[in-house]
């Protein structure tokens, strides 16, 4: 079973993109599925490491904090930008040591943090661990990084790790 | 617009409000990448045009094909998955690509290669990844 | 009435979009350096590529999806090019 279908996720997703492009028939669903069957054994033959997905209900808990979070920052942002760039804080470079090791957590969280408009993610390096973010409106670096260790990293580790 | 006669006034009322949320956002961002001062500062402008400027484009976008062909229309999805997973990459391969480019220059107002000590003394964990249930098949990917 | 709002914000979004690419090219011509420049072509082919959308429901018709996603596969490759080349290019004295 796991031979046959080696990324039973990447085979969803390639099924549905599919699907979604060539309009819903069952005919189009077969030539799909072959296809996305393909595609998975090409992909097994790299190797790549499998991620595991340990907790899914705190997944769509994940989804919604975010959601959240990116209409707050993106109301923030654009108050900024529009006030021609005067904001309470200034905007600065800050290191955020990290305990996540996942590759597929960090891949999220740079997701998360990039698509959040007010953080970038500059740096990580992996040797130590370390994070560099820009913030654009810095005000309080305490509460950014109890903002991304308690409330991204802490549930990325429980989702991931 | 031929056919945009026969739409319902609330269905034409939602596109709209989308449609403006989403491009005066993408607007407001792009007139941010025009206007800050610093490239760190500027990086963060776009973000607005790919995080909400996008959902709300796609929004309207949807919700127009499928009440135009009274079925759910949702391929416009596939547009945002992508720039979901392609905006990080952009941006963060640009801005260490930057950094770099800084850093090479001694410039004062980046940070330096290595942190210092005190940052990362926090994170000298107890925590190794440690390898438990590792035969559990559930939610591979 | 629909028709004429649908219309009405179509076409400014459309103005919005036009003139929010006109931004990140000027971004893109005036720099100052490399890095803001790519930062501007990111912008300007994420602009384009929700111009595309709006046209599609300007016309009601599906053909600008495909457009659409081609002009982000290519912005994308080309951005990610383009900063590779800035880590990558530069002779470091």
């Amino acid at each position: 079973m796991s031979k046959l279908f080696p990324y039973p996720l990447l085979v969803v997703s390639l099924v549905v993109t599919w699907l979604l492009l060539a309009g819903f028939s069952l005919n189009q669903f077969l030539l799909g599925s072959i296809t996305a069957i393909v595609a998975a054994w090409g992909f097994a033959a790299l190797g790549p490491a499998k991620p595991r997905l340990r907790r899914w209900d705190l997944l769509l808990k994940l989804f919604a904090i975010v959601f959240y979070d990116i209409v707050r920052s993106n109301i923030a942002v654009a108050s900024i930008i529009l006030h021609g760039g005067k904001r309470i804080g200034k905007s600065n470079f800050m290191a955020i040591p990290l305990d996540l090791r996942d590759p597929t957590g960090l891949a999220c969280l740079a997701i998360i943090i990039t698509s959040t408009p007010g953080t970038a993610w500059i740096d990580y390096n992996s040797a130590r661990s370390v994070l560099i973010l820009h913030i654009f409106d810095l005000v309080d670096e305490d509460a950014w990084l109890n903002l991304i260790k308690n409330r991204y990293e802490y549930l990325l580790r429980e989702i991931f790790e | 617009m031929n056919q945009a006669a026969d739409l319902p006034i609330w269905a034409a009322l939602l596109i709209a409000l989308f449609l403006l949320i989403g491009a005066g956002l993408t607007l407001i961002g792009s007139f941010g990448l025009y206007r800050l001062r610093s490239f760190y500062d500027r990086i963060h402008a776009p973000t607005l045009g790919t995080s909400w400027g996008t959902a709300g484009i796609i929004t309207a976008s949807i919700i127009y094909f499928s009440v135009m062909e009274s079925r759910l229309v949702l391929h416009q999805l596939l547009i945002g998955a992508f720039v979901i997973v392609t905006t990080p990459v952009t941006l963060i391969l640009l801005s260490r690509a930057a950094l770099y480019r800084d850093r090479a220059k001694n410039d004062p107002g980046v940070p330096p290669l290595d942190p210092p000590n005190n940052t990362s003394e926090i994170s000298n964990p107890e925590k190794e990844p440690t390898p438990t249930h590792n035969n559990t098949h559930t939610g591979e990917v | 009435m629909s028709a004429a709002i649908l219309s009405w914000a179509v076409t400014i979004a459309q103005i919005a979009l036009a003139i929010a690419m006109a931004l990140a090219l000027v971004r893109m011509i005036k720099g100052p350096r490399a890095q803001d420049r790519v930062l501007g072509l990111d912008a300007l082919y994420g602009n384009a590529m929700l111009l595309m959308l709006v046209f599609g429901i300007r016309t009601g018709n599906s053909l600008y999806f495909e457009t659409s996603l081609i002009i982000g596969a290519l912005g994308f490759v080309a951005t990610v090019a383009l900063a590779k080349f800035l880590m990558r290019g530069e002779v470091i004295e």
